[in-house]
């Protein structure tokens, strides 16, 4: 069936909460209001105030609250309305979510997603628009899952919930529209597993990865390439803990790799694939690994200034045919 | 808090044989602790420890409120606690010396005891962080229908912490059965907590909650656990949080690293002359049938019990170095 990412998140919580009575939903607007991306529609209607509750403004409270019911034996479901806001509730994700089970010997496990969009939308101020995988993938403790599309966003978002550890869940503000094929319910339950990425068009030339809206901006990159060039696109889906040999087996195949992410370069997800597949594949390597990333600014609010400091298909074409060698300023 | 030494009251038999073993489980404390700080200035494990000499008759007397399955959480000045929530007094010292038998295999130290077995949820370093826990366990509680209540223990700094309000509020709200006890101890490490709150009374934040306050003295036991005791058992019925400022007072530093000479002369023996141990001692020797040396006997029982548990510690193992990687997920079947 075709459906939206937000249709498929909603029927990733919605049978998982019929199959689990310990899951819960937990976070701003999201009960009677439908959640502020209208992700939980119907949801209150369903499963009643008690599994639904909306939440006061305090990410840092209702992030801890998530991480002592999940110690104390439930599987919460915390929504951030944006992950911007979530930065509040990074004492509570990095100091307790992360820590909780190590420091306690093992004794305590934390079955708890806190799930949210991330990254740029349009036009919203650099507030609003942060990516927060690179500083929580860093974090040992978590998962973090980046949605690409319906098909990933409702298998993914099942694997997370009934995860026994913490899931970061990354979603897009600009992508909850999107549609795409996910398998029928009578087809059995669509479980994807997390830690895996997944080839989305096999090619020969270059290996490209990405996620999130990034995917999009590199699968339009190359349709706009046509026939010039054979790219292998892949999508990790799982960015903590990284399906790296995914992505050196394609590379042994295609001999070169970029990387496309929204965040600046620095110390960011992209860094850290450039820096294991050189020490991986460095013999393979028929070109320095390459990456498009946003700008090292803070996200700015004017439309053109907002695009300047953006990946973009013109900056992912143009890096393709660098690392091809056919661009005439390369 | 200024105040008079409490007039000796008559225990009744009951009471007596109760309070006998409160006396008996504060003097362990008391002892325990000072041999950590021994054990401590003796480098048998070094970082950050937190001595609660002088406190000791909040835990003893909240612990003695509570049912076992009740939940009790803390943050990082929590041995005593831990101890009394039943984790072995061993496992607790072998954590501290970080060996593979401390209650967290030694990846917890001196700022996190764990006992998923005792409900003892943390033993947690950062201050305020452990509140909005105790409300999420609480939300457990009442989402299973279940009578148990939590316990959360906080210093007197942590109330100016944005999470402690957002908790306070949080409970307030959706009516979960949380007992928060500031342990004011006057000072948030070295600062009179004069200087960085306006209100008096801590407890009074409560009232900007919705939520029931009130203050006890911390260093009196029998006012620790009756105050408590009736609160619990109300807090059973309606489920409903209450904050509980309990007026108390360390006798040390901040930490073991701390000589404390923030400290107006005169005030540590102010609050020496109110030792729970002292009251208790003069009260019990009121009693027909009991002498002081029984009591003697007691200390003596509790110097023995300790020279073996910290042997015990100091020859315990040391986790293989390779268990750095384990206890960080869980590994579990991510597709069912």
């Amino acid at each position: 069936m075709q459906i939206s990412i937000r249709e498929a998140l909603r029927q990733a919580m919605c049978e998982e909460m019929r199959r689990d009575a310990d899951i819960f939903l937990l976070g701003e607007e999201v009960a009677e209001y439908d959640g502020a991306y209208k992700v939980s529609k119907g949801m209150l209607q369903e499963f009643g105030a008690q599994r639904v509750v909306d939440a006061p403004i305090s990410e840092a409270g209702f992030a801890g609250l998530g991480i002592g019911a999940a110690m104390a034996g439930l599987r919460p479901i915390i929504e951030m309305m944006t992950w911007n806001f979530g930065i509040q509730a990074f004492d509570q994700i990095i100091n307790h979510a992360a820590k909780v089970r190590y420091m306690s010997g093992g004794q305590f496990k934390v079955p708890l997603v806190l799930r949210g969009p991330n990254g740029v939308a349009h036009m919203l101020g650099a507030t609003h628009s942060q990516y927060i995988e690179p500083f929580l993938t860093h974090v040992p403790g978590l998962i973090v899952v980046a949605v690409s599309t319906p098909y990933d966003a409702k298998g993914l978002l099942k694997a997370a919930i009934r995860d026994d550890n913490p899931v970061i869940f990354l979603e897009s503000e600009f992508m909850y529209g999107d549609t795409g094929e996910v398998p029928d319910e009578d087809a059995g339950e669509h479980v994807l597993p997390l830690g895996k990425g997944m080839v989305m068009q096999e090619g020969t030339d270059i290996t490209v990865v990405a996620w999130g809206k990034m995917l999009k901006l590199v699968q339009k990159a190359a349709e706009v390439l046509g026939s010039e060039v054979s790219l292998e696109i892949i999508n990790p889906m799982t960015l903590q803990p990284l399906d790296i040999q995914l992505l050196v087996d394609s590379v042994n195949k295609t001999h070169r790799l970029l990387v496309v992410e929204e965040a600046p370069a620095f110390a960011a997800v992209g860094a850290e694939i450039a820096a294991q597949i050189q020490d991986r594949c460095f013999d393979e390597l028929d070109a320095p690994v390459a990456r498009v990333s946003g700008e090292h600014v803070p996200v700015p609010y004017a439309d053109h200034l907002e695009k300047a400091a953006l990946p973009s298909v013109d900056k992912v074409v143009r890096a393709v045919r660098q690392l091809l060698y056919t661009d005439a300023d390369a | 808090m200024k105040k008079n030494k409490t007039a000796a009251k008559k225990f009744s038999t009951t009471e007596a044989k109760f309070y006998l073993k409160l006396y008996r489980q504060i003097l362990f404390l008391r002892r325990f602790e000072e041999r950590v700080h021994i054990a401590y200035t003796q480098g048998k494990f070094s970082g950050f420890c937190h001595l609660h000499i002088g406190q000791e008759a909040v835990c003893a007397g909240v612990q003695a409120a509570l049912r076992d399955s009740d939940y009790v959480i803390s943050a990082y000045r929590s041995h005593t606690q831990a101890v009394v929530k039943g984790i072995p007094a061993l496992a607790v010292m072998a954590e501290m010396f970080g060996k593979a038998t401390g209650c967290c295999r030694g990846k917890g130290g001196s700022m996190h005891m764990f006992s998923a077995e005792r409900r003892f949820f943390g033993g947690h370093g950062i201050v305020g962080g452990q509140v909005p826990l105790a409300v999420g366990m609480a939300f457990k509680i009442n989402y299973r229908q279940e009578q148990d209540v939590v316990v959360c223990y906080l210093g007197d700094a942590a109330i100016n912490q944005g999470q402690v309000l957002e908790s306070l509020n949080m409970a307030a709200i959706w009516n979960l059965p949380v007992l928060f006890i500031i342990e004011n101890n006057r000072y948030g490490m070295g600062t009179d907590i004069k200087r960085t709150t306006a209100i008096a009374d801590l407890y009074e934040r409560a009232n900007g909650f919705g939520v029931a306050g009130g203050k006890m003295d911390g260093m009196d036991v029998r006012a620790v656990f009756q105050q408590t005791d009736a609160i619990v058992k109300q807090m059973r019925e309606d489920k409903k949080p209450y904050l509980l400022e309990a007026l108390t007072y360390r006798y040390r530093g901040h930490s073991v690293s701390d000589p404390a000479t923030y400290r107006p002369d005169g005030e540590l023996q102010e609050y020496q002359d109110l030792d729970p141990l002292l009251q208790l001692r003069r009260d019990l020797l009121a009693v027909d049938g009991i002498s002081a040396e029984q009591l003697q006997e007691h200390v003596d029982a509790v110097k023995q019990e300790l020279r073996a548990i910290e042997q015990q510690a100091d020859q315990a193992e040391l986790l293989p170095t390779a268990a750095i990687y384990e206890d960080i997920l869980v590994d579990s079947e991510r597709v069912q």
